[in-house]
């Protein structure tokens, strides 16, 4: 895939990690505000989105990276599924999915046990998934086009 | 009652789209504005006249909130909308090497 | 026991993505982990059925109920789920067996454990989950990988069946979410056993919805007016998938469901137990017609799932209308062993019969029977196990189908169906010329012309078509009233005494 125009470049240069730290915000402060893993993991691809449509990409290392990203993707599944696991083997009464950190004080950043946990998790996952599924499609296309 | 009428009208836009169209992608737009008008009405459902955002904060009234549980189905029914929506796309796509089109008419390699 | 109900889940989603991440540093890891997997779902489900009675209930996160109203997602186990619960890994086990071998051809091997683990999440996610918008979440897991299961060769014929498959699947789920919409606003909650306690008495709310789901979950149950993607996709898929999709796909995300709404959410109705009742005739009917008229073995196979499963619904469908009309319990509990036991049966013998015809297609790389033939001598398991499952699903003794199909009739005549008791033998007739047909063809006619020399397929599978041909054999024992009583006989208590659902659940 070609790049784009080095106005484009410099801008998206300039964008992309405010993005992304906005994704990460919105991630973070999941228990206190609207939003949370799932948008917050959205935003944060568009990131890289953003600078794999700007500057373009070679089709080998694409390739790369969607098998790196896999193994992210799975990795934080599997973090979420151990999360929601211990409750069964520490909390006493065998609870799936429970949430026995201290909750802290309402309104905090610190504060609603497991939950900031899992929205890292989920916002991990989410943003490995969609840069998966765009490079996928890339990918495909490109072989199309040959 | 009348934007769960214009919800009713977007379903059926995108039925009629998915029935009538003969395009491998216009089908897949049909699908994902059905999906919209269902995702819409769910969200119709959880809403209250003048009401607030269900957060837990310093003025939150226990009675005047709008319902947060059809919020949370909709979040979950975007993510599979957009898991199927993808992968419909990647069909598509892998399609269109094999036949070298997106008319349905010409993609009929099965019968009986 | 309770504690080990959530396991049902976290063990099949746990394995697929402990198989994504080691599978690419140990070859053939996932076959193993898959094995294992499902070896101890099926001893786990045989432990519970043996071990506990009545209905087991579990909520996640722990969150006690507030006053009377459930707050915690729940999980339900009961005699309906225990049953399904052992199809699903029984055979899921036996068809990952068969796998081994089968899927060396594909470069993407390590994906298809991957996703067949996924899918046995889902469907269990499904039988296990007591709240209906889990049951949704779960239905789209087990359906999604199943698209992608069945376009796994990526051929033409198996993308264009599958995009098939996803368009009326989407418009199910479409349609199936739409209706927990409507129960949502009807009831304000999403728990089974707490809707039935809801639902408003508005006879015309009711039955909308209920035609939703019935539509939704008739699309994915392929019955009748809803089959048109069952024969393409279930043909064109590999043949271990034809057999999971066929053998317990639809009855986990499709008839389970039915069931359980039908009988455990809304009241019994009689609008809706007449159309149940004709549309599981109609597709016994219709899909034994068209069977015959099939040349792709696999694609006859499709056909005849419809006119089994139709053998399902309209069993069940007698038993609602007895219900309805306050007849007699017994002959309503009769109608609903034959439906639940030939959905058993029907399980074992038609995955092994897709397993059959996988066998030859590995062998010969022919479907058509046509151009088959002969292949008794050369293949003689698949030969042999194919001919006793089609024996069994034609309803000949000593086999399990047989006895299946004598209860659904015996049930028809003592409800004074007459009419449908003759359909069912007429059909089963039916049945058995397609089935000679197929052995005919396959098996026995002059033999066909092949590239290469033919021999019979490696260990594994026919280690996994023996065992279901054996236990199309011992399922025949389920009829001796101690083991039916232990087996079967709680999945029909949960169909007759339908409104005790929601007291055994929420207590």
């Amino acid at each position: 895939m070609k790049g784009m125009t080095i106005i484009v470049r410099k801008v998206t240069q300039f964008i992309a990690p405010i993005i992304f730290l906005f994704g990460l915000y919105i991630v973070f402060y999941g228990h206190l505000t609207p939003g949370g893993g799932f948008a917050g993991g959205v935003i944060m691809a568009s990131a890289f989105i953003l600078q794999i449509l700007a500057n373009g990409e070679i089709l080998d290392k694409l390739r790369q990276e969607e098998s790196g990203l896999e193994f992210l993707e799975s990795g934080a599944i599997l973090g979420f599924l151990i999360i929601a696991g211990l409750g069964l083997i520490i909390s006493s009464s065998f609870v799936f999915f429970s949430n026995f950190i201290n909750k802290g004080i309402v309104g905090k950043l610190l504060s609603a046990g497991m939950i900031p946990l899992e929205n890292i998790i989920v916002g991990t996952e989410v943003c490995a998934a969609i840069t998966t599924i765009f490079i996928a499609l890339v990918v495909f296309k490109d072989e199309v086009a040959l | 009652m009348i934007p769960f009428i214009l919800c009713l009208i977007l379903f059926l836009i995108g039925l009629y789209g998915i029935i009538t169209q003969k395009n491998l992608i216009k089908i897949i737009i049909g699908l994902a504005i059905m999906e919209y008008s269902v995702n819409l009405f769910l969200i119709m459902i959880g809403y209250i006249e003048g009401g607030t955002a269900p957060i837990f904060a310093e003025k939150f009234h226990l009675n005047n909130y709008v319902d947060p549980l059809p919020q949370a189905m909709i979040l979950t029914a975007i993510v599979i909308g957009l898991a199927t929506t993808a992968l419909l796309l990647a069909m598509a796509i892998r399609l269109y090497r094999k036949y070298g089109t997106f008319d349905i008419r010409k993609i009929n390699s099965l019968k009986g | 026991m309770n504690a080990w109900i959530p396991l049902y889940v976290v063990i099949p989603l746990a394995s697929a993505f402990i198989m994504a991440i080691l599978g690419r540093l140990v070859k053939n890891m996932g076959k193993v982990i898959l094995l294992i997997e499902l070896l101890f779902l099926t001893c786990l489900t045989l432990v519970f059925i043996l071990n506990s009675k009545g209905t087991l209930s579990y909520n996640v996160g722990g969150f006690p109920d507030v006053g009377d109203i459930p707050i915690a997602i729940y999980m339900v186990m009961d005699g309906l789920t225990k049953l399904l619960l052992l199809i699903i890994s029984a055979v899921g086990f036996i068809t990952a067996l068969f796998s081994i071998s089968y899927t060396r051809e594909y470069t993407a091997e390590r994906k298809f454990y991957i996703l067949f683990s996924l899918m046995i999440a889902g469907m269990n996610g499904m039988v296990i989950s007591g709240d209906i918008f889990n049951i949704y979440v779960f239905l789209e897991i087990a359906a999604i990988s199943s698209y992608i299961l069945v376009a796994f060769g990526v051929e033409k014929h198996q993308l264009e069946a599958s995009f098939k498959y996803q368009v009326l699947g989407c418009l199910a789920s479409l349609l199936i979410l739409l209706a927990i919409g409507f129960i949502y606003w009807g009831t304000g909650t999403l728990n089974i056993a707490d809707i039935s306690r809801q639902l408003p008495y508005s006879a015309n709310f009711i039955k909308f919805v209920s035609l939703l789901f019935l539509v939704g979950f008739g699309l994915k149950a392929a019955i009748f007016p809803f089959h048109s993607w069952l024969p393409d996709a279930h043909s064109s898929a590999p043949s271990p998938i034809s057999a999971m999709l066929s053998g317990v796909l639809i009855k986990a995300i499709g008839l389970y469901v039915i069931f359980r709404l039908f009988f455990n959410m809304f009241a019994l109705n009689a609008d809706i137990a007449m159309t149940i009742l004709v549309l599981g005739t109609l597709s016994m009917i219709i899909g034994g017609l068209m069977a015959i008229g099939q040349w792709d073995m696999k694609r006859l196979l499709a056909y005849s799932s419809i006119s089994q499963m139709g053998y399902v619904v309209m069993a069940v469908g007698i038993g609602m209308t007895i219900m309805v009309k306050d007849g007699s319990k017994t002959i309503a509990a009769f109608a609903f062993l034959g439906a639940l036991l030939h959905l058993l049966n029907h399980s074992v013998f038609k995955s092994l019969l897709f397993l059959n015809a996988g066998a030859v297609e590995y062998s010969t790389g022919i479907r058509d029977m046509r151009k088959l033939g002969g292949l008794a001598e050369k293949m003689p398991i698949t030969s042999k196990t194919s001919l006793i499952a089609s024996l069994s699903i034609s309803g000949i003794p000593p086999f399990n189908g047989f006895f299946s199909k004598l209860i659904i009739i015996l049930a028809a005549v003592r409800a004074h169906y007459y009419w449908l008791a003759f359909l069912a033998v007429a059909v089963s007739v039916v049945t058995i010329s397609y089935f000679m047909k197929f052995q005919k063809y396959i098996f026995y006619n002059k033999p066909g012309e092949y590239d290469n020399q033919i021999k019979e397929v490696p260990a594994p599978m026919s280690i996994a078509m023996v065992i279901l041909a054996l236990l199309c054999l011992m399922l025949s024992l389920m009829v001796i009233p101690s083991i039916r009583d232990q087996f079967i006989f709680p999945a029909v208590n949960v169909l007759i005494k339908n409104l005790q659902y929601s007291t055994a659940v929420l207590g």
